[in-house]
């Protein structure tokens, strides 16, 4: 059962990963600064080296959240299912959506159906995910906005040359930021989730660290994820939201990177989904001339707005399907339907493929899963 | 309201990632734009092309600029790794 469940953390740390390669890169393809794989091969690198950068203890995702007295193995698969189901649908719609929160949100609905309310910390619940989650994007958004604004001012008088390779340099290095920054904190939820499983199972004492093959193997997954690529989701980042300049990827990645480490350090777990989004939206608010397309956005907001109850509802169902059936069988089933549920997902998804070749076509629907019904694997020139 | 939302913190992340989202690049820029400096008036129309100007004084500011911004990226990776 623990095998299980730590072969489904792992798959979540892998879709976790390619859902946020966009977060770091999505600007950097668009503006063609680097080129799409070698945008995730970087990406993918930096996520691999933040997950061992960070020495902090692996914080569990659920403590504070929810009573960790109340967590059993099967609550972990079923929390780690609601995340997982919520990031595939998500990344088949091209919707850039946090990780952390669909897992955050499987954990509580699966708690929540396992042991009832008073297992929950709401007021937790509220200052640490949904008040932070709100004032996001528009911190970043506000700091996308000004560092636009100063970029584009500063550097009207500069060289086309001097301009061309220094906002490359500036857009690779405030992308290798954020992709550091994602893997010190994305790899750490899981680390978190699969340590909260060893307890559960009895292997750890209660408050210890996580060991060595927990951290190697999280780092692996994520990176893996990272480097294989979320290209729907990229393509929604970089292409659908705005039509991106460099100097506004450079802001936008900036001040998604401060945010990100800033919030951090005075304790807020901000999405990094979020910030992103946020900054890219600022960046194209603060460019005179450039469209915000407000309805690839509200899109996108409104999925945020069910990230949360949604993937706590399939954490719920799952905890029940499992309970009830019992057991290691009840797992067994769960994990079962999990993977007809990914893999049917996946084939859909071949049918319009997003993929290095077309990521940066020109953007036609509201989704990347509107587009090119037609010609499944039409090429951009 | 301060027990769900942590005004003061959420202030301090706006002022400091406007210094180091913002600024920072900026500064950046800046130091291109030195580097790109002409050294005389004459040459300005030629060099408009050119990454490096030939000003002594722009190649200066243009150091002190991607100082700053260095010592700002080793900040942040060390803010990473001691992970506070």
């Amino acid at each position: 059962m623990l095998v299980l469940v730590v072969v489904m953390a792992l798959a979540f740390d892998f879709t976790n990963g390619f859902h946020d390669t966009g977060n770091a890169m999505a600007t950097s393809i668009a503006t063609g600064a680097l080129s799409p794989r070698a945008a995730v091969a970087v990406s993918g690198t930096l996520n691999l080296i933040g997950a061992f950068l960070s020495l902090s203890v692996a914080a569990t995702i659920a403590s504070g959240l929810v009573n960790t007295h109340f967590v059993t193995l099967t609550v972990v698969a079923a929390g780690l299912a609601g995340g997982l189901a919520w990031n595939l649908v998500t990344w088949f719609f091209g919707i850039p959506s946090s990780s952390s929160q669909s897992l955050i949100g499987g954990v509580i609905g699966a708690t929540l159906a396992a042991a009832g309310q008073q297992a929950v910390n709401w007021q937790g619940l509220v200052s640490k995910v949904l008040i932070p989650a709100a004032f996001a994007p528009v911190i970043a958004g506000a700091i996308a906005v000004v560092g636009t604004v100063l970029l584009y001012r500063v550097s009207r008088s500069v060289p086309p040359r001097a301009r061309g390779h220094g906002f490359r340099i500036g857009q690779i290095g405030s992308a290798a930021m954020v992709s550091l920054a994602h893997g010190t904190n994305d790899a750490q939820k899981t680390m978190g989730i699969i340590t909260l499983a060893l307890v559960a199972n009895g292997s750890l004492a209660a408050g210890s660290q996580a060991p060595t093959w927990v951290i190697v193997s999280c780092a692996v997954a994520i990176s893996l994820g990272t480097y294989v690529g979320g290209w729907r989701v990229i393509r929604t980042l970089g292409k659908g939201l705005i039509d991106i300049e460099p100097p506004q990827g450079m802001a936008a990645q900036s001040s998604s990177a401060a945010a990100i480490l800033l919030s951090t350090h005075f304790g807020y777990a901000l999405s990094t989904t979020h910030v992103s989004a946020g900054s890219i939206i600022g960046t194209g608010v603060g460019r005179r001339g450039a469209t915000v397309r407000w309805r690839v956005a509200g899109r996108m907001v409104s999925a945020w707005l069910f990230t949360l109850p949604v993937s706590g509802c399939i954490g719920a169902l799952s905890y029940a399907l499992a309970a009830g059936i019992g057991g290691l069988a009840g797992v067994l089933v769960l994990f079962a339907i999990v993977v007809a549920g990914s893999t049917a997902l996946y084939l859909r998804s071949r049918r319009t493929a997003v993929h290095p070749g077309n990521v940066n076509a020109e953007w036609e629907g509201v989704l990347a899963s509107d587009e090119d019904r037609d010609q499944p694997d039409a090429v951009a020139a | 309201m301060s027990e769900w939302v942590n005004l003061h913190a959420l202030w301090q992340i706006l002022v400091a990632g406007l210094i180091c989202g913002a600024g920072l690049p900026t500064i950046f820029v800046l130091g291109l734009r030195a580097l790109a400096m002409p050294a005389g008036e004459r040459a300005a129309a030629q060099d408009s092309d050119r990454l490096v100007g030939g000003s002594r004084v722009g190649v200066v500011l243009a150091g002190l600029c991607f100082a700053v911004v260095t010592a700002g990226i080793v900040w942040g990776i060390y803010f990473i790794v001691a992970g506070t």
